[in-house]
């Protein structure tokens, strides 16, 4: 008889903790000895994509991230600004895309708690919050069957509600953002949210672990199981048991994450706290060799001394939860009794679980046990990084010539119906409806105006935001896309007056081990960095997601790709005054296209949402874009709008100049009677979605002209506001004409409708 | 006047309340906290909207035990103005100091939008200066704010003067478009839409000044408490 050596615990394959075999020799060396499973687990998720960066962070490097307004850039928890008077803003977008698909109102919940720590973590107390949403379609034919469609409608219902709930608990208003559909993110919805808060100068924290002796103490929630490798599961391709991996999405309490904001920004007004960072991604594994890794210094912890909720709990468990609403601060030695008052006072557990030390090592102990020990910096900072081969074309899942195209149709009155109920261009009330977007009485300009605008009491200054992203038009030509993206962002805070002075981007992209994909998030990263240097908008931090793909359901040898998603989150400054917003006020207002009519052919015409959503078909490449132009339409449209010349403003992007004058006559009601003439087909004037434009109405015309024409910038008059009727005519040609009240029935209408299938 | 806005552990209209009494209004205003029972100096109370104790259990049910509600009651007691905004009101039923209950809004979904609001009643300190029938403009932000009582509450709400505020447009489903009522003795409002957020030029209204204006009208002229 024979017998066979038991089976190895899986916990002990390196490759169960996401590491190589070429990772696990470098954690050999750098231990000088083997590691054991704790310690693999602390390597496989600081090493994990999402918490290294290990694939995206060369080509980190080719973004522009100073300026003089900048005080502080990538590498910190947020990227913070200087406003003026003292005063800055610290602000990030995060992602919190797998979770949201497993379990959508947690993975969305926690997302936008994720990322308001990493907010007051820097001292700066939350104003706003934006999000931009990606989702696979909600009708079956658009979705290839019900099963798929009817999923979408329930990760849509569960990530808004998701989001809801906890940003309005928490009492940040919600007070913008973007929500586009697309088969590519069926498995894969894309949750990004952007938060941003204000303080002083004198205000500002930083993650670092100073002064030997000093105590590290945990705040805030206990540690239980949950979401033990959420950041290694975020690395990964999705696959048939995603859901399985439910255990491993974590459960947001947004009252909690309240009341550890107030007593996190009031203990910090004590003088006692020298560092202090959230337990987020990796929980207490990389807070501790961050803020160790920062410092310089080394971190020691007694794992008994962690407030638990569970009992029974392995040191791996521990330091892999990643359990909400949690803080590791570092306080001055001697001064820990006035950190705990604050916490007391607030009714939050508060526990001094070790001290900084001078050997610059993580040391965990468990009932006095060396558990791990590891180099803070070589596992913080000295991932491997990889260079992954990206020496083919970008993946693309359209044609680059055009279709022979059919003669535009007589009358567009049908086709505009059918663009402004589509998914993407319909009203999005039903979803910011459910946010609570004024709490704090700070919102200017809210959901649905081109940016959002928060004031700032204190200071007379508010602060300008959008977020904006264009998978289909990155899929086409990611450079081109990429660049698209930041003129629109720019664009947008043009039109409220603002100007812009920094960003912040999430990269949310497919399996970079695939060349084509990596082939588009290096373009895509060298056409922001391009354009946020040239649109003077340093890229201060944010986010890299990928693996957004999932093994098709019916054939698992098949992996749908996400759309190369970059999004960018913007931020300006303005004075303090009531924003113009995109809505005519009254009828009789002339009507001028400032940047011009543009152009296009049929290549580029395969972009448009028209093209998508009326014929059916994407080709092609995205729009020209000349971007010396696109500044200087920036420069007179905020002149425009500063100097108090226009009654509204709004950028011409998806659905080109009609949608854009539907839009804005959705306000008030008022309608707008235009007449174009050009050498263009008709379905192209109305639609094409050409770069550097926006609709201004306005009593003063020749001024306004007179501004553009200063800055070589073309202004056409197209027409003037009318009462209730939306009509557009083509070289003498009656294109369009509409009841202004039909149209924005059925797109108001649109949403609620496809959600209720 | 001098208004002392309760900040319970999950307040988060505390600050917004307490500007738009300065700043908007001119008036003084002062944080209480929840563990405090001194409500000394005080012309008035402003329970401000958020989700105290993070509304578990139900929204106001765990306010209710919280020591600053025992000063609260006294303090209504004795006449004192009090004023309960959207979480504020749903603490003031739970606690029994209006009758009737807040629930989750028809459509199960929480609503964010500016709404008109009929005001019904221009008796009562916090409405004086108002006209019986002008229509109000000011926020709701809840997902609990559909207004329930059984129809002899309800009948005697009416019969009583004691509704405050009707919906223009129900947003919630609350009985009989209610959207803030009184109790018996006139100095206890409850109202689920912001007044606090309709009290500033640049935030789009400012529905919400005249029932400032009204309470300090009410305690200038000595008609409340000593």
């Amino acid at each position: 008889m024979s017998v066979s050596p038991p089976p190895r615990p899986a916990q002990e394959d390196p490759a169960f903790h996401g590491l190589t075999p070429d990772e696990y020799q470098r954690v050999v060396e750098i231990l000088g000895r083997a590691p054991n499973v704790t310690e693999m687990g602390i390597f496989g998720v600081m090493w994990s994509e999402h918490c290294s960066y290990k694939t995206s962070k060369i080509h980190l490097k080719k973004l522009p991230t100073q300026s003089e307004r900048v005080l502080v850039g990538p590498g910190e928890n947020a990227g913070i600004i200087d406003i003026g008077g003292g005063w800055a803003i610290a602000f990030k977008i995060e992602s919190h895309n797998h979770p949201s698909f497993i379990e959508p109102f947690q993975g969305a919940a926690t997302g936008v708690g994720g990322i308001l720590r990493d907010i007051f973590t820097m001292g700066a107390r939350p104003i706003a919050v934006l999000d931009a949403l990606r989702f696979g379609p909600l009708t079956a034919k658009e979705a290839g069957s019900e099963t798929v469609a009817a999923r979408n409608r329930r990760i849509v219902q569960g990530v808004v509600s998701g989001i809801a709930h906890y940003g309005n608990c928490f009492g940040v208003p919600t007070v913008g953002g973007e929500c586009m559909f697309d088969a590519s993110y069926s498995g894969n919805p894309l949750v990004n949210v952007f938060a941003l808060g204000v303080f002083q100068h004198d205000e500002i924290f930083f993650g670092k672990a100073t002064g030997v002796g000093n105590p590290v103490i945990y705040v805030g929630a206990k540690t239980g199981r949950d979401g033990i490798k959420g950041a290694a599961m975020a690395s990964e391709v999705f696959k048939e048991d995603s859901k399985s991996k439910r255990p491993n999405v974590q459960v947001g309490d947004p009252f909690m994450e309240k009341l550890l904001l107030e007593a996190c920004l009031e203990a910090m007004k004590t003088g006692a706290i020298v560092g202090i960072q959230d337990m987020g991604a990796a929980g207490l594994t990389c807070s501790t060799c961050e803020m160790g890794s920062r410092a310089g210094t080394g971190i020691e912890i007694e794992l008994m001394k962690v407030p638990q909720r569970e009992t029974g709990m392995t040191p791996y468990e521990m330091m892999l939860s990643e359990s909400q609403e949690r803080m590791l601060l570092v306080a001055e030695k001697g001064r820990e009794q006035e950190v705990f008052d604050v916490f007391t006072k607030w009714g939050l557990d508060a526990s001094t679980i070790g001290e900084v030390t001078g050997d610059g090592k993580l040391r965990v102990r468990h009932n006095g046990e060396v558990v791990a020990e590891i180099p803070n910096r070589e596992l913080a900072d000295e991932a491997p990084q990889y260079k992954r081969p990206y020496d083919v074309a970008a993946h693309r899942s359209a044609p680059l010539d055009a279709p022979a195209l059919a003669a535009p149709p007589e009358s567009f009155n049908a086709a505009l119906t059918t663009l402004m109920s589509s998914a993407d261009l319909c009203s999005k009330r039903w979803i910011w409806q459910q946010y609570d977007y004024q709490v704090r009485t700070n919102t200017l300009a809210g959901p649905g105006a081109d940016a959002a605008v928060v004031r700032i009491k204190e200071t007379g200054t508010s602060v300008a935001m959008a977020v904006d992203g264009n998978g289909r038009w990155c899929m086409l030509d990611p450079r081109e896309g990429a660049k698209h993206m930041v003129a629109e962002c720019c664009r947008n805070l043009a039109t409220v007056g603002a100007q812009p002075v920094a960003a912040t981007n999430n990269l949310n992209f497919a399996n970079p081990e695939r060349p084509e994909i990596m082939r588009q998030l290096v373009e895509a990263v060298e056409g922001m960095g391009e354009a946020c240097a040239f649109f003077e908008t340093p890229i201060t931090g944010g986010n890299v997601s990928l693996y957004n793909e999932t093994h098709d359901e019916d054939d698992p040898a098949v992996s749908v790709p996400i759309f190369p998603t970059p999004v960018l989150g913007i931020v300006g400054v303005m004075t303090t005054t009531e924003p113009v917003g995109i809505a005519f006020r009254a009828a009789g207002r002339s009507l001028v296209l400032v940047g011009g009519l543009g152009s296009t052919d049929a290549q580029r015409f395969g972009s448009s949402q028209y093209a998508r959503q009326v014929l059916g078909a994407v080709w092609g490449l995205p729009p020209a874009l000349d971007m010396d132009y696109e500044k200087r339409v920036h420069e007179a449209v905020r002149e425009i709008v500063t100097s108090g010349l226009s009654e509204s403003a709004h950028d011409l992007s998806d659905g080109g100049l009609a949608a854009a004058l539907a839009e804005s006559s959705f306000g008030a009601g008022v309608g707008a009677e235009v007449a174009l003439s050009s050498d263009m087909r008709d379905d192209f004037v109305l639609f094409h979605e050409g770069p550097s434009r926006v609709l201004v109405s306005t009593t003063s015309p020749e001024a306004v002209q007179a501004i553009a024409a200063r800055l070589h910038v073309q202004a056409t008059l197209i027409g003037s506001t009318v009462a209730s009727q939306l009509t557009l005519r083509h070289n003498g040609r009656l294109l369009a004409d509409v009841k202004v009240e039909e149209l924005r029935g059925d797109w108001e209408s649109a949403l609620p409708n496809l959600l209720s299938n | 006047m001098k208004v002392g806005v309760v900040v319970f552990p999950g307040s988060n209209c505390d600050h917004d309340a307490w500007y738009a009494i300065t700043a908007n209004c001119g008036h003084q205003a002062e944080f209480i906290w929840h563990a405090s029972q001194s409500l000394n100096n005080l012309d008035a109370i402003w329970l401000p909207g958020g989700f105290s104790y993070g509304d578990y259990l139900r929204c106001g049910a765990i306010a209710k035990f919280s020591p600053v509600l025992k000063s609260v009651r006294q303090f209504a007691q004795e006449g004192g103005l009090v004023i309960g905004v959207c979480n504020g009101f749903q603490i003031l039923t739970e606690s029994g100091l209006l009758p009737g209950a807040l629930v989750r809004n028809r459509g199960l979904k929480f609503i964010c939008r500016d709404e008109a609001l009929v005001t019904a009643t221009a008796e009562s300190p916090f409405t004086a200066t108002l006209e019986k029938g002008s229509v109000l403009h000011m926020p709701i932000a809840h997902g609990e704010g559909c207004y329930v009582a059984d129809e002899r509450t309800l009948d005697e709400l009416e019969a009583e003067d004691r509704v405050v505020f009707r919906y223009a447009n129900n947003p919630n489903g609350s009985l009989r478009d209610i959207a803030g009522i009184l109790n018996k003795e006139r100095n206890v409002l409850g109202m689920m839409p912001h007044p606090e957020r309709a009290m500033d030029p640049l935030m789009g209204s400012t529905g919400g000044l005249g029932i400032v204006r009204s309470m300090a009208a009410a305690i200038e002229a000595g008609a409340i408490l000593s």
